[in-house]
C-alpha cells in the first residue's frame, strides 16, 4: 500500500472516503487514539468546504518527513470561487454558508501545521500538517 | 445507509451501525422527526457509538434533531459519544448546547424514563 492518496470529493459520500482513506493512512503511519480521530475530523471539515464552496476537488493525503519526524500532509485543493477574504475566514464564527463557522479555524486548531492559498476565481488550497508525537 | 430506527416502549432508538454521509444524517433526522408523530414516541435516543468522526455537519444535524422533535413533544438523548471523538469536538469548538447527552444506551433509557416520568413504562 503506497504512502499517499488522492480521493476526488464530488459528492458527500465522498467525503466519507477522504476521511476513511486519511484514517487508514494516518494508522499506517503510526498514529493512534485520539490523533486518528483529529486528523480524520479535520479531513472532514475541508473536504465539505470543498463541496458547498467549489462543488468539487480533491483531497491529496501524503506521508511527510522533517527531520526525523514523521507527520501526515493533507492538502485540500479545488479550482472554486477562492475565499475573497482569508483572515476573517479563519475567524471563528465567520461562515458565508449554512455552517458554524468553526470549519476553518477549528481544522487550524485540530492539525500543527496550517496554511490557505487562494486566489479570487482560481480556487483554494489548504494544507495541514499534523507530526507524530 | 439508512439507520435502523428501533421501537421500544414509548422510545424510538437510532442505532447508527456505519460512519454516516450528509445525506445519511438528514435521512435520520426525516425519519426520526416523521415516526415521533407515526409512533406517539415520548423519546428518541440516537446512539452514535460507532462514529469514529463527529464533524461540525453531524453536530448541525444533530441538534437539529433533538430541537425538531422537542417541537414535536418528545424528547431526545444522544448517546455513546466515545472519548476521541469528544476530544476532537472539544478541540473544533463543537457544542450539543442543550441536547441531552448520556454515556450509553442505557444510560439514555434511563436518563428518559426520569425525563418522561412512569407513563412510559405502563405503554
Amino acid at each position: 500500500m503506497p504512502n499517499d492518496a488522492v480521493v476526488p470529493i464530488r459528492s458527500a459520500a465522498d467525503i466519507v472516503s477522504a476521511r476513511q482513506e486519511g484514517r487508514n493512512l494516518a494508522g499506517k503511519i503510526g498514529f493512534a487514539g485520539s490523533d486518528l480521530t483529529v486528523i480524520a475530523t479535520a479531513i472532514s471539515e475541508v473536504a465539505r468546504n470543498i463541496l458547498e464552496h467549489a462543488k468539487q476537488g480533491r483531497i491529496i493525503l501524503d506521508l511527510v518527513h522533517h527531520g526525523s519526524r514523521v507527520g501526515l500532509q493533507v492538502v485540500a485543493d479545488d479550482s472554486g470561487p477562492g475565499i475573497p477574504d482569508i483572515p476573517r475566514a479563519l475567524q471563528d464564527g465567520y461562515s458565508t454558508h449554512r455552517g458554524l463557522g468553526l470549519g476553518l479555524p477549528g481544522c487550524r486548531r485540530l492539525m500543527d501545521e496550517f496554511e490557505i492559498a487562494s486566489e479570487s476565481g482560481r480556487g483554494t488550497t489548504v494544507t495541514m500538517r499534523k507530526w507524530m508525537r | 445507509m439508512r439507520v435502523p430506527i428501533l421501537k421500544q416502549r414509548d422510545y424510538l432508538i437510532a442505532s447508527i451501525q456505519s460512519a454516516l454521509s450528509d445525506e445519511d444524517l438528514l435521512q435520520l433526522r426525516d425519519d426520526l422527526v416523521e415516526q415521533t408523530g407515526r409512533y406517539r414516541s415520548r423519546g428518541a435516543i440516537v446512539d452514535v457509538t460507532v462514529l469514529d468522526v463527529i464533524d461540525s455537519f453531524a453536530v448541525r444535524t444533530l441538534r437539529a434533531v433533538a430541537h425538531m422533535i422537542s417541537l414535536r413533544g418528545a424528547e431526545t438523548v444522544i448517546v455513546g459519544i466515545q472519548p476521541e471523538v469528544a476530544f476532537a469536538m472539544v478541540q473544533l469548538g463543537l457544542t450539543l448546547e442543550d441536547v441531552a447527552t448520556a454515556l450509553d444506551l442505557e444510560e439514555g433509557l434511563a436518563f428518559l424514563d426520569r425525563r418522561i416520568g412512569g407513563a412510559a413504562k405502563h405503554a
